[in-house]
Protein backbone atom coordinates (compact mmCIF):
# COMPACT_ATOMS: atom_id res chain seq x y z
CA UNK A 1 0.00 0.00 0.00
CA UNK A 2 1.35 3.43 -0.89
CA UNK A 3 0.23 6.65 0.73
CA UNK A 4 -0.69 9.39 -1.79
CA UNK A 5 1.82 12.23 -1.80
CA UNK A 6 -0.60 14.93 -0.65
CA UNK A 7 -1.68 12.80 2.31
CA UNK A 8 1.95 12.14 3.22
CA UNK A 9 2.73 15.88 3.17
CA UNK A 10 -0.42 16.54 5.20
CA UNK A 11 0.70 14.01 7.82
CA UNK A 12 4.26 15.37 8.02
CA UNK A 13 3.15 19.02 8.10
CA UNK A 14 0.46 18.23 10.66
CA UNK A 15 3.05 16.47 12.81
CA UNK A 16 5.25 19.58 12.73
CA UNK A 17 2.27 21.73 13.74
CA UNK A 18 1.54 19.36 16.63
CA UNK A 19 5.18 19.27 17.67
CA UNK A 20 5.47 23.06 17.81
CA UNK A 21 2.34 23.20 20.03
CA UNK A 22 3.83 20.54 22.30
CA UNK A 23 7.18 22.34 22.57
CA UNK A 24 5.50 25.65 23.38
CA UNK A 25 3.55 23.97 26.20
CA UNK A 26 6.54 21.99 27.47
CA UNK A 27 8.92 24.96 27.71
CA UNK A 28 6.68 27.98 28.20
CA UNK A 29 3.34 26.52 29.36
CA UNK A 30 1.51 28.33 26.58
CA UNK A 31 -1.29 27.37 24.21
CA UNK A 32 -0.30 27.81 20.57
CA UNK A 33 -3.22 29.94 19.43
CA UNK A 34 -2.18 32.17 16.57
CA UNK A 35 -5.08 34.65 16.65
CA UNK A 36 -4.54 35.24 20.37
CA UNK A 37 -0.77 35.54 20.02
CA UNK A 38 -1.12 37.99 17.13
CA UNK A 39 -3.86 40.10 18.74
CA UNK A 40 -2.13 40.30 22.12
CA UNK A 41 1.16 41.33 20.59
CA UNK A 42 -0.64 44.56 19.65
CA UNK A 43 0.23 46.16 22.94
CA UNK A 44 2.54 48.83 24.35
CA UNK A 45 4.85 46.20 25.84
CA UNK A 46 4.02 42.80 24.36
CA UNK A 47 5.44 39.66 25.93
CA UNK A 48 8.67 38.63 24.19
CA UNK A 49 7.51 35.06 23.47
CA UNK A 50 4.57 36.33 21.43
CA UNK A 51 6.83 38.52 19.33
CA UNK A 52 9.28 35.63 18.91
CA UNK A 53 6.54 33.28 17.73
CA UNK A 54 5.15 35.80 15.23
CA UNK A 55 8.61 36.61 13.96
CA UNK A 56 9.34 32.92 13.36
CA UNK A 57 6.03 32.49 11.58
CA UNK A 58 6.60 35.49 9.34
CA UNK A 59 10.24 34.70 8.60
CA UNK A 60 9.23 31.28 7.25
CA UNK A 61 7.69 32.99 4.23
CA UNK A 62 10.88 35.01 3.74
CA UNK A 63 13.00 31.86 3.94
CA UNK A 64 10.85 29.82 1.57
CA UNK A 65 10.63 32.67 -0.92
CA UNK A 66 14.39 33.31 -0.95
CA UNK A 67 15.36 29.64 -1.06
CA UNK A 68 13.31 29.41 -4.24
CA UNK A 69 11.05 26.68 -2.84
CA UNK A 70 7.65 26.29 -4.49
CA UNK A 71 5.01 28.61 -3.04
CA UNK A 72 1.23 28.37 -3.41
CA UNK A 73 -0.61 30.79 -5.69
CA UNK A 74 -2.05 34.01 -4.32
CA UNK A 75 -5.65 33.82 -3.09
CA UNK A 76 -7.98 33.79 -6.05
CA UNK A 77 -10.48 36.30 -4.69
CA UNK A 78 -11.22 39.96 -5.40
CA UNK A 79 -9.56 42.58 -3.18
CA UNK A 80 -12.77 43.64 -1.47
CA UNK A 81 -13.56 40.03 -0.61
CA UNK A 82 -10.04 39.54 0.78
CA UNK A 83 -10.29 42.72 2.88
CA UNK A 84 -13.74 41.80 4.19
CA UNK A 85 -12.66 38.23 4.96
CA UNK A 86 -9.59 39.45 6.87
CA UNK A 87 -11.73 41.79 8.96
CA UNK A 88 -14.27 39.05 9.73
CA UNK A 89 -11.53 36.54 10.58
CA UNK A 90 -9.80 39.04 12.90
CA UNK A 91 -13.00 40.07 14.67
CA UNK A 92 -14.49 36.57 14.76
CA UNK A 93 -11.42 34.85 16.17
CA UNK A 94 -11.26 37.41 19.02
CA UNK A 95 -14.95 37.13 19.78
CA UNK A 96 -14.72 33.33 19.64
CA UNK A 97 -11.40 33.28 21.59
CA UNK A 98 -9.46 31.27 19.02
CA UNK A 99 -8.95 29.87 15.55
CA UNK A 100 -7.81 26.68 13.87
CA UNK A 101 -4.64 26.39 15.95
CA UNK A 102 -5.91 27.36 19.41
CA UNK A 103 -9.33 25.67 19.27
CA UNK A 104 -8.85 23.16 16.44
CA UNK A 105 -5.52 21.69 17.56
CA UNK A 106 -4.68 22.71 21.14
CA UNK A 107 -8.18 22.91 22.64
CA UNK A 108 -9.54 19.82 20.92
CA UNK A 109 -6.62 17.73 22.15
CA UNK A 110 -7.44 18.82 25.73
CA UNK A 111 -11.05 17.80 25.02
CA UNK A 112 -12.22 21.31 25.89
CA UNK A 113 -15.94 21.46 25.14
CA UNK A 114 -15.64 25.13 24.13
CA UNK A 115 -12.96 24.28 21.59
CA UNK A 116 -14.88 21.30 20.22
CA UNK A 117 -17.98 23.46 19.69
CA UNK A 118 -15.91 26.29 18.22
CA UNK A 119 -14.25 23.91 15.76
CA UNK A 120 -17.54 22.32 14.70
CA UNK A 121 -18.96 25.83 14.22
CA UNK A 122 -16.16 27.33 12.13
CA UNK A 123 -15.83 24.19 10.03
CA UNK A 124 -19.56 24.15 9.30
CA UNK A 125 -19.67 27.84 8.44
CA UNK A 126 -16.57 27.46 6.26
CA UNK A 127 -18.24 24.65 4.32
CA UNK A 128 -21.48 26.64 4.04
CA UNK A 129 -19.66 29.77 2.84
CA UNK A 130 -17.72 27.90 0.15
CA UNK A 131 -20.97 26.29 -1.01
CA UNK A 132 -22.80 29.62 -1.15
CA UNK A 133 -19.95 31.46 -2.89
CA UNK A 134 -19.65 28.70 -5.45
CA UNK A 135 -23.37 28.77 -6.08
CA UNK A 136 -23.33 32.56 -6.38
CA UNK A 137 -20.20 32.55 -8.54
CA UNK A 138 -17.64 33.99 -6.09
CA UNK A 139 -15.39 30.90 -6.26
CA UNK A 140 -15.07 28.98 -9.48
CA UNK B 1 15.35 36.03 25.96
CA UNK B 2 15.06 32.27 26.46
CA UNK B 3 11.30 32.35 25.90
CA UNK B 4 11.77 34.58 22.86
CA UNK B 5 14.13 32.07 21.22
CA UNK B 6 11.98 29.04 22.05
CA UNK B 7 8.87 30.75 20.68
CA UNK B 8 10.83 31.80 17.57
CA UNK B 9 11.74 28.16 16.94
CA UNK B 10 8.13 27.05 17.56
CA UNK B 11 6.79 29.74 15.21
CA UNK B 12 9.22 28.69 12.49
CA UNK B 13 8.41 24.98 12.90
CA UNK B 14 4.69 25.76 12.91
CA UNK B 15 4.96 27.93 9.78
CA UNK B 16 7.00 25.30 7.94
CA UNK B 17 4.41 22.69 8.94
CA UNK B 18 1.62 24.87 7.56
CA UNK B 19 3.37 25.14 4.19
CA UNK B 20 4.39 21.48 3.91
CA UNK B 21 0.89 20.32 4.84
CA UNK B 22 -0.82 22.51 2.23
CA UNK B 23 -2.69 24.67 4.76
CA UNK B 24 -1.26 27.85 3.23
CA UNK B 25 -2.62 27.01 -0.23
CA UNK B 26 -5.94 28.86 -0.28
CA UNK B 27 -7.22 26.93 -3.32
CA UNK B 28 -6.53 23.66 -1.49
CA UNK B 29 -8.27 24.89 1.67
CA UNK B 30 -11.33 25.91 -0.35
CA UNK B 31 -11.22 22.46 -2.01
CA UNK B 32 -11.20 20.92 1.47
CA UNK B 33 -14.25 22.93 2.54
CA UNK B 34 -16.01 22.21 -0.76
CA UNK B 35 -17.63 18.96 0.35
CA UNK B 36 -20.47 19.21 -2.18
CA UNK B 37 -18.06 19.68 -5.11
CA UNK B 38 -14.70 18.12 -5.94
CA UNK B 39 -13.88 17.51 -2.29
CA UNK B 40 -10.16 17.26 -1.46
CA UNK B 41 -10.13 15.56 1.97
CA UNK B 42 -6.32 15.48 2.31
CA UNK B 43 -6.20 18.44 4.73
CA UNK B 44 -8.17 16.39 7.28
CA UNK B 45 -4.93 14.46 7.78
CA UNK B 46 -3.20 17.69 8.88
CA UNK B 47 -5.50 18.13 11.83
CA UNK B 48 -5.51 14.39 12.49
CA UNK B 49 -1.74 14.20 12.63
CA UNK B 50 -1.39 17.38 14.70
CA UNK B 51 -4.06 16.17 17.14
CA UNK B 52 -2.34 12.83 17.55
CA UNK B 53 0.88 14.55 18.62
CA UNK B 54 -0.75 17.16 20.88
CA UNK B 55 -3.14 14.70 22.54
CA UNK B 56 -0.27 12.43 23.57
CA UNK B 57 2.20 15.25 24.17
CA UNK B 58 -0.13 17.41 26.28
CA UNK B 59 -1.12 14.40 28.39
CA UNK B 60 2.52 13.76 29.27
CA UNK B 61 3.43 17.43 29.75
CA UNK B 62 0.40 18.50 31.76
CA UNK B 63 1.06 15.67 34.22
CA UNK B 64 4.20 17.57 35.21
CA UNK B 65 4.21 20.22 37.89
CA UNK B 66 5.16 23.12 35.67
CA UNK B 67 6.68 24.04 32.31
CA UNK B 68 10.48 24.24 32.01
CA UNK B 69 10.80 28.03 31.76
CA UNK B 70 7.58 29.30 33.32
CA UNK B 71 5.94 28.97 36.73
CA UNK B 72 2.54 27.68 35.55
CA UNK B 73 0.74 26.18 32.57
CA UNK B 74 -1.43 29.02 31.23
CA UNK B 75 -4.57 27.11 30.29
CA UNK B 76 -7.93 28.71 29.51
CA UNK B 77 -10.22 27.96 32.44
CA UNK B 78 -13.62 28.75 30.93
CA UNK B 79 -15.77 25.73 30.25
CA UNK B 80 -19.17 27.29 29.54
CA UNK B 81 -20.57 27.73 26.06
CA UNK B 82 -21.76 31.21 25.26
CA UNK B 83 -23.08 33.23 22.38
CA UNK B 84 -19.75 35.00 21.87
CA UNK B 85 -17.90 31.74 21.29
CA UNK B 86 -20.42 30.49 18.76
CA UNK B 87 -21.02 33.77 16.91
CA UNK B 88 -17.29 34.50 16.80
CA UNK B 89 -16.48 31.03 15.49
CA UNK B 90 -19.27 31.29 12.89
CA UNK B 91 -17.86 34.62 11.68
CA UNK B 92 -14.38 33.16 11.55
CA UNK B 93 -15.69 30.21 9.50
CA UNK B 94 -17.36 32.59 7.05
CA UNK B 95 -14.15 34.58 6.56
CA UNK B 96 -12.12 31.37 6.25
CA UNK B 97 -14.43 30.05 3.52
CA UNK B 98 -14.41 33.37 1.67
CA UNK B 99 -10.67 33.37 0.93
CA UNK B 100 -9.19 30.17 2.36
CA UNK B 101 -6.90 31.82 4.92
CA UNK B 102 -7.03 31.30 8.66
CA UNK B 103 -4.70 33.48 10.79
CA UNK B 104 -1.64 31.17 10.89
CA UNK B 105 -1.28 30.46 7.17
CA UNK B 106 -1.95 34.11 6.29
CA UNK B 107 0.87 35.29 8.59
CA UNK B 108 3.15 32.50 7.37
CA UNK B 109 2.63 33.66 3.75
CA UNK B 110 2.97 37.38 4.25
CA UNK B 111 6.42 37.77 2.67
CA UNK B 112 5.58 35.86 -0.52
CA UNK B 113 5.00 39.20 -2.20
CA UNK B 114 1.26 38.86 -2.73
CA UNK B 115 -0.78 42.03 -2.14
CA UNK B 116 -3.86 39.91 -1.34
CA UNK B 117 -2.05 38.26 1.59
CA UNK B 118 -0.83 41.59 2.97
CA UNK B 119 -4.34 43.01 2.58
CA UNK B 120 -5.81 40.02 4.42
CA UNK B 121 -3.37 40.29 7.34
CA UNK B 122 -3.82 44.08 7.58
CA UNK B 123 -7.62 43.74 7.73
CA UNK B 124 -7.27 40.86 10.20
CA UNK B 125 -5.37 43.17 12.55
CA UNK B 126 -8.10 45.73 11.85
CA UNK B 127 -10.59 43.11 13.06
CA UNK B 128 -8.56 42.54 16.26
CA UNK B 129 -8.58 46.30 16.93
CA UNK B 130 -12.29 46.60 16.12
CA UNK B 131 -13.02 43.87 18.66
CA UNK B 132 -10.93 45.62 21.28
CA UNK B 133 -12.69 48.96 20.63
CA UNK B 134 -16.13 47.39 20.95
CA UNK B 135 -15.48 45.16 23.96
CA UNK B 136 -13.18 47.31 26.10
Amino acid sequence: MTIPENVLFALIGGGMIGLSAVLLMFFLGRIMGVSGIAAQSLSMNPQPWRIGFLLGLILVSYGIFHLGLPIPDAPNSSSWLVALAGLIVGFGTRLGSGCTSGHGVCGMSRLSSRSIWATITFMSFGVLTVFLLKTLGGHQ
Amino acid sequence: MKSFVIALVCGTLFGAGLHISGMSDTAKVIGFLDITGQWDPSLAFVMGSALLITTIGYRLILAKEKPIFASVFALPGASYLDRKLLIGSALFGIGWGMVGYCPGPALASILFGYTETVLFVASMFGGFILHRLIFK
